[in-house]
């Protein structure tokens, strides 16, 4: 009889395997990334297997992400990749109780024993080998490479890990702040292995013999080790076979002997090769009619470019603008009517600093004896550092700088789009000054860096990539919502067979609906105004412009020096600064200084607070030292004189502060979370239960450690921060013994009036649910989650007294109780405003602005807020919280419904804004905020219309402040020019 | 001391609320007699084909919007805010996306949206409307559509009689679906079932005239006949339930069209009722006075409607019983004893308690497949459903449930290969 082999095939995201099996052993195996090269790689990797075995017959089948759209269209046969590995697994490892597989693009769990159950990432997802991948281009090293030096770490810094722009938004800075790169490179591998625990487990512990598949497992010893040492697993418990990157081609294997189709090599190329797609894929017009458009469409942004002056000859005065961005460094040097001197742009290759000194030496190697660098001005994330390192005379927002450079090229500019490595910054200009300031949420950037490590991915430059795009003749329409996503729907458009020039040309314009669209958000063109600049490095991407412009349907300005504007804009600034002192010179290091240049960075915790920061601290060769990575002047050993109080921490520590207050003779411990609405409630529920003759312990101060604690029990990773949080917080009350945990689930809150109902969200209403069935610690006794609705006594007194009837507890004592209880969390209310009014006059006496910085209670959480109220304090305002003005007016007329207790706060404190000179609001919206999506919009359109400007601040687990300062300094600066022109 | 008496504009005027920051254009009488045509979004087809029959009988012209072209999606893009979650971003953009098509005259057409009015943002669907319409049609009114008394308008009333018609819609869209969904992918000839439903659509329509709309037992009878009738195979296909947040659940242009893609897999979606959800708001105040002790007027309405509806529905389930060939939908207070094993019943904004009800009585009578559809970041799901697997898992260690998202950005391959998967464990 002929030999049949069985061959499995499995395409995935990013590689391709197979494995022959000769009855039941393994004969071949391979694995090979296929750069989206997906059909081709296929073919060729068969066509080697016929060279192996000329004549063989096969059973074959494919399984893999990608490998469905192929089988179907060969009808070749399919499995599912999780049904596979789960195959394997059982011919293999029979005893494995756990399952965890990493691919390219997908992360899998599957539990075999105690019911099967398979979990998959879902539509938001990081923490794959993808997000590995593009990690270590940020890092500028090879994946192996950062997996040795992820092995030699002594430190983990927290990194987000639901979403690969999350995190790269906390590695950026920490790069920039000089943390060394083998703790980042840990710390990337330990966000790896948090995203799968909190993620994918979301509530099911990994336990007992976990078996570990996939490329990126079996590739790197540094991930290895992470997830043995999160999990706790010996040697027997954690697996990592031989085979782990074929694993599922070995089990699709397994299924071929069963049911494939039997091929012989020279069948399955062809059937592969001839498939054909499903034309299924949304497309839309060229970029470019022809070269002719293309060339008249170059010939027109030439018109905006500077003149250039050789550095070389020169003799004069000279201005420098640095720009040290997130991903790259931007230098100009020019002349004080405006022309070019040097320039430079390219990547900080993560060290900024270094990479601006050398830039330095090779401007002083060039010039010649009578330059002078008359003033120098710096912007960007690493505007401090450069600062402080380098003796750059002046930093300033980016905003600023952005806006200064626009105005050089088009002086009636409307409106300035920059979109750069990780950032769109969209601002309107009116009456010469910045308006208003829509930047990227962390969440849906799709900016220039995307589109770069999507090149990467497929295997080019960035900027033959992008080239490919401009004759595309049917774009593929890939959606415009977050990387990720985008991620899916380009495998999408390969599996139907678009090729890279339309897949490059439909990233172009992705990029720019997701600025339009998402960012901007803008109704109509017409609102952006006549005249736009746009700039930043992305705009250097013809297809990117090109699409831009024909989204707006109108021509825009793109200075040459597009990727230059924030250095350029500081050079202008520089040169402002500095137009009446003609015998200025900058104090930025001169060659002979910069010989000397050296400095060394180690990281520690700052110890001034609670909130331990995560501190990079850097020492110049010259003895002086740069701080960073802290929130407050603490952490820079700076002392305030004369500081005006914070209302945040001012309510933060009142909060706390109940618990300190015990009855002699406790009948029992009640535990009470300090979480969601006990930030707000706190006053009436201690009250309630000291005065029953409780205890009243609380959870502890959180952290991230808190956050930790109750990883493991979360079941939906898209719900908020202060929800999550939560978790952590009950296994706190139960490591502190207490002997129950009262936390009630509260449809309704307090009705303050003037509102269409008073409800509380969902999430804060019924979390309590959530918690008895995701926590397996909790039970009926020791988790009481009675049904309050705390505007109705007699209810109160019955609930209250059934909940606690062991201790004795009588209806009529609770009845008689509450009084007290309502008072006090009225005069808990009435010190906070009293306490507002007082930071007011403060303020105003010391001539400083003040914010309302409006939340929920339980943003005065300093792991929620991440201590943005002392930001904001130090760029000198006084920070005041919507609940303590919110009852001193009534709710001005909405266009929403107006049911929920805290949000009607929010809204009352926007007219308390509007009717205050001197008063701005900052909405602190925590990312996953369904109902905030309602909010903001009301509260934004409440405050413009009365000529305030509106300012969010999306926070999440992500300790980095970067996108907050940017705006809170916008916001600063914004005054500022509007009192300018007032006068 | 006189007091001027109001215009019907001017008290739907005042009913409607809201700044002058937005701009209102009231649904008159006038318009009605003018014709207007009312849009309404494309939620569950078959139900609202009914409802719409209902409103033309009382002299208003409707129209179900029926357009699905990616250009919906964008419009919602750019009509609503990032956050807002998918349902609204699919009804603006159809409402837009129609107003921009040119197919209606701008000028005498009006839009409608249902409000619940409960503690999920879905309330806020009408204002998000409003406001996009706002800015760019502003001559064309939203009428809010509820049970609840929010934003009454006299010209465009909630009377008894229309309260019942509707009933009665949802009572025939349902057993219309129901059977649907148990024949079609049984049928041996291609068609037959979806030629029987457009037959019963046509029929109700005609029977509403009539008294006979008002007496469901026979017209159920014919209905469980004539779809009997069809020839099926005997084939055993694994059944998947689907619940979920309830636009996401029912409407094949948030879903990609699951019932489709569920019957073309092979497998026999069942979709539990839209009477469920009705059932489930009217129980709200009812759950009230046992929580809280609240007991006004409006209580005891509710529980005179739920009464009738209960009623109704175990009539249905009745018939079907009786005639014995197709499987009967739950019954509900089934329903809220399944939710008491897991979930309070005082959860009640969204969907609330249902979701996890709707599970577990899936799971308790073999539907072990089941698909949890909710819009991404959805906030009541976080608990009910996404919340509440571990507990049903553990009562049910085979059930198989799978939490999908939807969203503009979601693939349609990446939801598909999840319920792919999902599929290949129900065949272990």
């Amino acid at each position: 009889m002929e030999k049949i082999y069985s061959l499995g095939i499995d395409v995935g995201s990013t590689t391709v395997k197979t494995v022959i099996l000769d009855e039941d052993t393994i004969i071949y195996n391979t694995y090979e990334r296929h750069f989206s090269k997906v059909r081709e790689t296929v073919a060729e990797q068969l066509r080697t297997i016929g060279r192996l075995y000329p004549g063989g017959k096969f059973k074959v089948a494919i399984t893999g992400s990608a490998g469905l759209g192929i089988a179907e269209a060969c009808g070749i046969t399919f499995v599912q990749e999780v049904f596979s590995a789960f195959t394997a697994v059982n011919k293999t490892y029979p005893d494995a109780d756990v399952v965890v597989e990493l691919g390219g693009e997908d992360a899998k769990i599957i539990f075999l024993t105690g019911g099967v159950e398979q979990r998959m990432n879902g539509t938001c997802a990081g923490g794959t080998g993808a997000f590995i991948d593009q990690m270590a281009s940020l890092l500028g090293v090879t994946v192996d490479d950062m997996n040795d030096m992820s092995l030699k770490a002594t430190k983990i810094y927290p990194i987000a890990s639901r979403c690969g722009v999350f995190a790269k938004s906390d590695i950026q800075p920490l790069l920039n702040q000089g943390a060394k790169k083998e703790d980042i490179a840990a710390s990337i591998f330990q966000a790896v292995v948090d995203q799968t625990v909190s993620g994918l487990a979301q509530g099911r512990r990994l336990q007992g013999k976990v078996l570990f598949l996939g490329g990126p497992l079996s590739f790197l010893s540094g991930l290895r080790k992470a997830f043995v040492d999160t999990l706790k697993l010996d040697e027997e418990h954690a697996v990592f076979p031989e085979l782990a990157p074929c694993f599922m081609a070995y089990g699709s294997a397994l299924h071929a002997q069963k049911m494939g189709d039997e091929l012989t090599i020279d069948e399955a190329i062809d059937k592969i090769v001839n498939a054909k797609a499903h034309d299924t894929i949304v497309t839309g017009k060229p970029l470019f009619a022809d070269q002719k458009e293309y060339r008249e469409f170059v010939e027109r942004h030439k018109q905006s470019d500077l003149k250039y002056e050789n550095i070389e000859t020169y003799r004069g005065d000279a201005y420098l603008g640095i720009d040290a961005g997130s991903t790259t460094t931007k230098l100009v040097l020019i002349t004080p009517d405006g022309k070019l001197l040097y320039q430079y742009y390219g990547s900080n290759k993560g060290q900024p600093l270094d990479v601006i000194a050398s830039k330095l030496e090779d401007i002083y190697a060039l010039a010649t004896d009578g330059l002078n660098i008359k003033a120098s001005a710096v912007t960007g994330y690493g505007e401090d550092l450069i600062k402080a390192g380098l003796g750059v005379d002046y930093g300033i927002v980016e905003t600023v700088a952005h806006y200064k450079a626009a105005a050089y090229f088009c002086p009636d500019v409307d409106f300035i789009i920059d979109i750069g490595g990780q950032d769109i910054k969209c601002f309107k200009i009116k009456n010469n000054a910045i308006d208003s300031i829509m930047l990227n949420e962390a969440c849906s950037s799709g900016c220039g860096s995307f589109i770069q490590t999507f090149a990467q991915a497929m295997g080019y430059e960035i900027a033959d990539f992008a080239r490919l795009g401009l004759f595309a003749k049917a774009p593929v329409e890939l959606g415009s919502r977050c990387t990720v996503f985008m991620n899916s729907s380009v495998k999408q458009a390969q599996k139907d067979g678009a090729s890279v020039e339309d897949i490059s040309a439909g990233l172009s314009s992705s990029i720019i609906k997701n600025a339009i669209y998402k960012v901007i958000r803008a109704k109509s063109i017409d609102e952006l105004g006549e005249n736009i600049v746009v700039q930043g490095g992305t705009f250097l991407n013809d297809a990117v412009l090109r699409s831009f412009e024909m989204e707006l349907g109108r021509n825009v300005i793109r200075p040459a020096i597009a990727g230059l504007m924030g250095a350029l804009g500081c050079a202008l600034f520089a040169k402002e600064k500095t137009k009446n002192q003609p015998d200025a010179h900058s104090g930025v290091l001169n060659a002979d200084q910069l010989k000397e240049f050296a400095y060394n960075s180690f990281a520690t915790q700052c110890r001034g607070c609670t909130a331990h920061c995560n501190l990079t601290i850097i020492r110049f060769n010259d003895g002086h030292r740069f701080v960073s990575g802290n929130r407050c002047e603490k952490g820079a050993g700076i002392k305030i004189e004369n500081k005006t109080e914070n209302m945040v921490e001012y309510k933060y520590n009142e909060i706390k502060a109940y618990a300190e207050k015990k009855p002699k003779n406790p009948k029992a411990k009640i535990g009470l979370p300090l979480a969601l609405s006990f930030y707000d409630l706190m006053p009436y529920f201690h009250t309630m239960l000291y005065e029953l003759g409780f205890e009243v312990v609380i959870s502890e101060e959180s952290t991230r450690d808190t956050y930790y604690k109750g990883q493991q029990t979360i079941p939906s990773d898209t719900v908020c921060y202060p929800a999550k949080l939560t978790h952590g917080h009950i296994m706190s009350l139960l490591e502190k013994g207490v002997d129950m945990i009262f936390y009630p689930c509260m449809s309704y809150n307090i009705d303050e009036g003037g509102s269409d109902n008073h409800y509380n969200c969902p999430v804060v209403a019924y979390y309590p649910e959530l918690l008895r069935a995701n926590m397996p610690e909790l039970n009926e006794r020791n988790f009481k989650a009675p049904y309050l609705n705390i505007t109705m006594k007699k209810h109160v007194s019955k609930v209250v007294a059934n909940t606690f009837r062991k201790y004795g507890i009588t209806q009529q004592q609770v009845f008689d109780v509450l009084n007290k209880a309502y008072t006090e969390q009225k005069r808990y209310r009435r010190r906070i405003e009293k306490k507002a009014q007082e930071i007011i006059a403060h303020a105003r006496e010391k001539g400083q602005k003040i914010i309302v910085l409006a939340g929920r209670p339980y943003h005065i959480d300093p792991e929620i807020n991440h201590g943005i109220h002392k930001l904001i304090a130090s760029l000198g305002f006084a920070v005041i919280t919507e609940d303590s003005v919110s009852n001193l007016v009534d709710v001005p007329p909405l266009d929403v419904l107006n049911q929920w207790t805290y949000h009607s706060r929010m809204y009352r404190a926007a007219e308390y804004v509007c009717r205050n000179e001197d008063m701005q609001l900052v909405q602190l919206v925590s990312f996953g905020c369904g109902i905030d999506a309602v909010t903001t919009d009301e509260v934004r359109a409440i405050l413009e219309e009365r000529g305030k400007l509106y300012t969010q601040l999306k926070i999440d687990e992500i300790t980095n402040l970067g996108a907050a300062k940017i705006r809170l300094r916008s916001l600063a600066a914004a005054l500022e020019e509007k009192e300018e022109n007032k006068k | 001391m006189s007091k001027q008496k109001l215009s019907d504009e001017e008290i739907a005027r005042k009913n409607m609320g809201g700044s002058d920051r937005v701009f209102k254009t009231v649904f008159t009488k006038e318009m009605k007699d003018a014709g207007y045509t009312i849009l309404i979004p494309d939620m569950l087809p078959i139900h609202f084909k009914l409802i719409i029959k209902i409103y033309e009988k009382n002299g208003y012209k409707m129209e179900l919007l029926q357009n699905t072209s990616r250009n919906v999606i964008d419009e919602g893009l750019k009509n609503t805010h990032n956050d807002a979650c998918y349902p609204a971003l699919l009804v603006i953009g159809q409402f837009m996306d129609a107003l921009k098509s040119g197919k209606y005259d701008v000028n005498k057409v009006a839009l409608v949206m249902s409000q619940t009015g409960g503690g999920c943002r879905a309330s806020n669907y009408i204002h998000l409307i409003r406001k996009a319409v706002a800015a760019q049609f502003p001559q064309v009114p939203v009428i809010s559509l509820n049970f609840s008394g929010l934003e009454k308008n006299p010209a465009f009333p909630m009377t008894p009689k229309i309260a019942l018609m509707l009933i009665y819609a949802v009572l025939y869209g349902d057993m219309l679906m129901l059977l649907y969904n148990q024949c079609r992918p049984y049928e041996l000839k291609k068609g037959d079932t979806d030629r029987m439903l457009a037959r019963w659509q046509h029929r109700l329509g005609k029977l509403m005239d009539k008294k006979q709309y008002l007496y469901p037992t026979p017209i159920y009878k014919a209905m469980l006949r004539d779809f009997a009738s069809i020839p099926r195979s005997n084939v055993k296909k694994p059944r998947v339930g689907i619940v979920g947040e309830i636009y996401v659940k029912y409407s094949p242009l948030a879903n990609n069209d699951l019932n489709e893609f569920l019957i073309s897999e092979d497998c026999e979606p069942n979709v539990p009722g839209l009477l469920d959800f009705v059932m489930y708001c009217a129980s709200d105040l009812l759950n009230d006075k046992d929580l809280y002790d609240i007991n006004t007027t409006a209580t005891k309405a509710y529980k005179i409607g739920y009464d009738v509806l209960y009623k109704f529905q175990k009539q249905q389930i009745k018939v079907i019983k009786e005639h014995g060939v197709f499987q009967p939908p739950h019954d509900f207070e089934h329903l809220r004893r399944c939710a008491d094993k897991y979930i309070h019943q005082g959860v009640k904004m969204g969907e609330g308690w249902l979701i996890t009800a709707e599970m577990a009585a899936l799971a308790e009578t073999g539907t072990k497949n089941i698909i949890c559809t909710q819009p991404f970041g959805c906030l009541p799901n976080h608990i009910v459903a996404k919340g509440m697997s571990r507990v049903i898992k553990e009562a049910y260690p085979d059930a198989n449930i799978v939490a999908i998202d939807y969203d503009p950005g979601a693939t349609k391959v990446n939801q598909e290969n999840r319920i792919k998967l999902m599929l290949a464990n129900a065949v272990l």
